[in-house]
Order: C-alpha cells, then structure tokens, then sequence
C-alpha cells in the first residue's frame, strides 16, 4: 500500500498514461461517435418509450432517473474494456509492457497509468453522456460537476478490478466469464434500470456489495438536485475495492511477466 | 562508473523453475567496453541469465552486480543507464518510428527537448532516416530490428544487452547489425549478447562463455577457446569409400577423430600427409579447414540433436 502511494506520488505513471491518450487521440473520431450515439439512442429510446408506460420514479422522470443510471453504466463499461481488451492486447499480445519493463518503470508504475488513463477514459465517457442527458432534459442544476470525480473514482475502480482479470487471463475468450459472471448482474441489479428497493431483501443485500451501486447513489442524487446521503460510505466502499483490485492486480502481474 | 572495473559480476547464479535447475552456480565478469557472448544450444539457460541479469527474473541463489548496482535490488537506477533489444522486437505497433523513439524515451524520462537532436543521430544509426514517419507495420524485419537497437539507445546506455539480435534475419540485414553493433563497441559501449550462431560469436565477440544445461563449461576469447580445446586444423572426411578407407589402418597425423552420421571429423596439427593420403582415394571427398569455434562449441556440448 506504501508501495502504491509512493509510485503515485513519484509520477512515473503519467508517461504511460500520456502513451495510452497518444494512441486513443488518432482513434478519437469514432470513439467519439459511439460515446455519444450510443446513450443518445438508448436514452431517446428506452427514457421516452419506457418512460411512458413507466411514469415517475423515486419522484422523478424517467428519463431522469435512467440518465443517471445509465452515465454510471457507462463509466463500469469504458473503463473494464479498457483495462481487459486494451490492456491485455498491451499486455500479452503487443508486449508493450515487457518493453516497458526494460526502462526504469515497475509494475506499479504501468498499472497506475494503465488504471488512470481507463478511469480519465470514464470521466470522458461520463461528460459525453451528461451533455446528452442535459439536453434531453435530464440534468437539474449545476451540482452535476460532482460526477466528474465520482467518475474518476468509479473508473479507477472498474479498471483496477479488469486488471486483475487481465494478470490471470490467458486469452481473450476468458473476458466472457467476467462480464457473464460480473458485470452483467452489476448492470442489472444495481438500479442502473430501475430501482433496487423493488427486489426481494436478499437481492437487496447484495446489490449493496456492489460497487456500481454506490456510484449511483452518489451520481444520481448529483444529477436530479435530490439531497446526498451516506457520502463517506460510499466513497470508502469505491476505494476500498479499488485499491484491493490495484495490490490484487500487481501481485498477478508481476507473477506473470517477472517468472 | 569506474571504467577500468567490470560492468556485471555475477557469481554463484541460480535460478530453478519446479524442480528443474536451468541455470546453476553461473560465475561471470564482464568488462567495461567489450562485447560479450553467450553461447548455447536451445535451452542452455543463456535468456534466463540474460533476464537475471536485467532484474526481469528474481535468481533463486547468487549475486549480481551491474553498473555498480545490485541486481534485483537496485534494477531501477540499473535500467536508467543500461538499454535491452529483446528478442521479440515488442515495438509499439500504434505509432510511427519516430514516435516509437520518443515514447520509449518518456519512460526513462526524458522530455523531448533533451531528446531533440539525439532522435536524427539515432535514425542514422538505424539507417532509418527515410521512414521516419512510416508505421512499424510497413517495416522489413531488419528494419524493425534496427529500429529496437535504436531503441535501446534513447538513454545513451553504457551497457547494452541483446538477446539473439539476428535470429530471423537475411544475410544482408544480418551484415547490418553486426556493423552497427561494432559502432557501438568503437563508442565505448559494452555489449552482452546471446547468440546461437557461430560466425557471429566468432567475429563480434572478444570473449565468450559456452553454456550448456545451466552451466558455463568455459570462458575465453574465440581464439583462446578454439586453442586451448580443438587441434589447429580439422578435415571433414566423407564418401563411399570411408569404411574401407578407415579399416586400411592408422593416419598420418591425426591426433583424434569422430565419425558423425556419415561424416569423419579428423583433428590434427599438421594436415599435409592426411591431404595427400586422402587424394590418392577417388571414392572420398574431403574439406580441409582451419578449426572453429563450431568445433570447440560441439566438442563441448555433444553433438546430439536439441530439441
């Protein structure tokens, strides 16, 4: 853990952090495309289409209610397949990372920049769709700026837990586990769709453990004007499981690539 | 750095993976602006010396000392000061050459400016002025490989180590490398290679340890390995007619020999007499050459197939 803060604090990081932007800034254009197509689609459709059947929710609309869920969805998903697809093609198939290891960078240093660059990626991600969200009408006031470090919070920690995936994956197919097993359930069962307090006490339960759950609990209250509660709570369980994910993930990796 | 004392000692090296020993109580010294050889048949234990010595693989036993620092310990300072072109080239597939240069730069640390006129000079060295903005999949093999010895020089290293740097090459991109690496020696440098080709210890380097199974069996200079382990001259000796040949009796001058598949080595100091018996014989054919390092390394290591 000293380790851990050490590395952040020495900034060695930040080039590979400033290497992984370099290659997503010529990609930039249909990156784009898709980060703001998408929710634009899925929130017309599901918000305007659903929403008429469904009403208000936790006293709001609909689509209110899905924007902010969904902006918290879509920080998970851009920062795991970051830290899975992308990383693991630098990992094992690029070997962009053994040649780092060549130069004064450690484990540490690539895994920090790898998991921040995922978690700016999630920032990105979270603006595109809060402009989108913004002018469907889903925003309310301008406490909205408190996602964006929410976003990098939960980003950090989506991207930490696909790293650890990442370190013991020995091929691409081993990704459909974690997102059956994991991601999919967190999606479904964190109140990104609808509320959780509808579910059986037991679902409940565990959608507590979850750490999508507490991003939303802290993004959508952000979003509609509706006051925060249990804010330490939260924040210390998105910690907790990203640092957990990011000593997890040093061990598998340094396992791997120092044999 | 002192420049007169060693660049790497390494004494007493383990390393064990399960319950295999592939690398076992290795002692070497290398010094400051020679190139050194590790010379080995698949398997020897060379790429996992080299990795040792890199601080990329923890040694189950031994020290280790590069540049003045212990190794895995202090392998950070180390690598700030020391360049590696591995034997996959891992180039950055994304960006351009120069780009490859400059990003591999930025993880020693080194802001542009600094880099500023050592990217020309590096180009120069790897003849890859004209594709300086080309992507690295529109680059031959050689080119890639000079591009990764480039690479390896964004730091200014005083010690850099290649692992089989011209496996996979053509002749002619094989000339190019080995003429680079001897610019580096003339600059200075030490270099520390492992190879599998002969010609290439033989010519590059000024000293060489054999390995074999974990083991260094020795270590010299070319010339001193080939004298110290093989008579001066060989003939290789092959035909219809070697049996009958063989069984006329003592030959003139040959101090041993060895019958590989169908091929007779015979050693010898003075190969005169044995040439001259062997042209009165129409139904063998012969090759008279001065011994070579391949010899000292077969001699050493067996002649069984490695697989």
């Amino acid at each position: 853990m000293t380790a851990l803060l050490k590395a952040i604090l020495a900034m060695r990081w930040v080039a590979v952090w400033q290497r992984n932007a370099r290659v997503w800034r010529r990609l930039a254009g249909p990156a784009l495309l898709g980060n703001i197509g998408e929710p634009l689609l899925y929130l017309v459709a599901l918000g305007f289409g659903l929403g008429a059947f469904v009403g208000e929710v936790e006293g709001m609309d609909y689509i209110t209610f899905l924007a902010s869920g969904f902006v918290c969805a879509s920080m998970m998903n851009t920062a795991s397949f970051e830290g899975i697809y992308s990383a693991y093609t630098r990992m094992a198939v690029q070997e962009t990372w053994t040649a780092m290891l060549y130069t004064p960078l450690a484990v540490r240093d690539i895994l920090l920049g790898e998991a921040l660059w995922a978690a700016s990626k999630s920032v990105l991600s979270a603006i595109f769709i809060l402009i989108v969200a913004g002018f469907l009408g889903a925003v309310h006031g301008w406490q909205v700026i408190g996602v964006l470090p929410v976003a990098l919070l939960t980003g950090l920690t989506f991207a930490a837990m696909a790293l650890v995936v990442t370190a013991v994956s020995r091929s691409y197919d081993f990704f459909l586990y974690y997102f059956t097993l994991l991601l999919t359930p967190m999606l479904l069962f964190s109140g990104v769709f609808f509320p959780i307090e509808g579910m059986p006490p037991l679902v409940q339960q565990a959608a507590a453990l979850l750490p999508l759950t507490h991003a939303i609990e802290l993004v959508r209250p952000m979003m509609t004007g509706q006051p925060l509660s249990n804010v330490p709570l939260h924040l210390a369980v998105l910690l907790a499981y990203a640092v957990a994910a990011l000593l997890l993930a040093g061990r598998l990796i340094e396992r791997r690539l120092f044999k | 750095m002192n420049s007169a004392g060693p660049v790497v000692t390494v004494s007493g090296l383990c390393k064990r993976y399960g319950g295999q020993t592939v690398v076992d109580a290795v002692d070497l010294e290398v010094r400051a602006g020679e190139c050194f050889g590790l010379l080995g048949p698949n398997g020897a234990g060379k790429t996992t010396v080299l990795r040792m010595l890199m601080g990329m693989t923890p040694p189950d036993g031994g020290e280790i000392k590069v540049l003045g620092y212990p190794v895995p310990q202090q392998a950070r300072q180390m690598r700030q000061q020391m360049g590696v072109v591995p034997q996959q080239d891992s180039l950055d597939p994304d960006f351009t050459v120069v780009e490859n240069l400059r990003t591999y730069a930025s993880y020693f640390g080194i802001s542009r400016a600094e880099l500023g006129s050592r990217i020309g000079r590096l180009l120069d060295f790897a003849s890859l002025q004209h594709k300086a903005d080309a992507r690295i999949d529109a680059l031959s093999g050689g080119m890639k490989r000079r591009l990764t010895m480039a690479r390896a020089l964004v730091n200014d290293p005083q010690l850099v180590i290649l692992d089989e740097p011209t496996t996979g090459l053509d002749p002619q991109a094989r000339q190019l490398i080995w003429q680079r690496l001897r610019a580096l020696l003339s600059q200075g440098r030490t270099l520390i290679l492992t190879t599998h080709y002969m010609d290439e210890a033989q010519r590059l380097c000024d000293r060489l340890a054999i390995m074999d199974n974990g083991r260094i069996l020795d270590i010299d200079s070319p010339d001193g390995l080939i004298r110290r382990h093989i008579e001066s001259h060989v003939v290789e000796v092959h035909g219809p007619g070697l049996a009958r040949w063989l069984a006329e009796g003592d030959k003139p001058g040959v101090v041993r020999s060895e019958q590989v598949g169908e091929t007779l080595f015979c050693y010898t100091e003075n190969e005169r007499a044995l040439v001259d018996d062997l042209c009165e014989h129409d139904d063998l054919m012969y090759l008279s050459r001065a011994a070579n390092l391949e010899d000292v390394f077969l001699k050493l290591t067996g002649r069984e197939l490695r697989e």
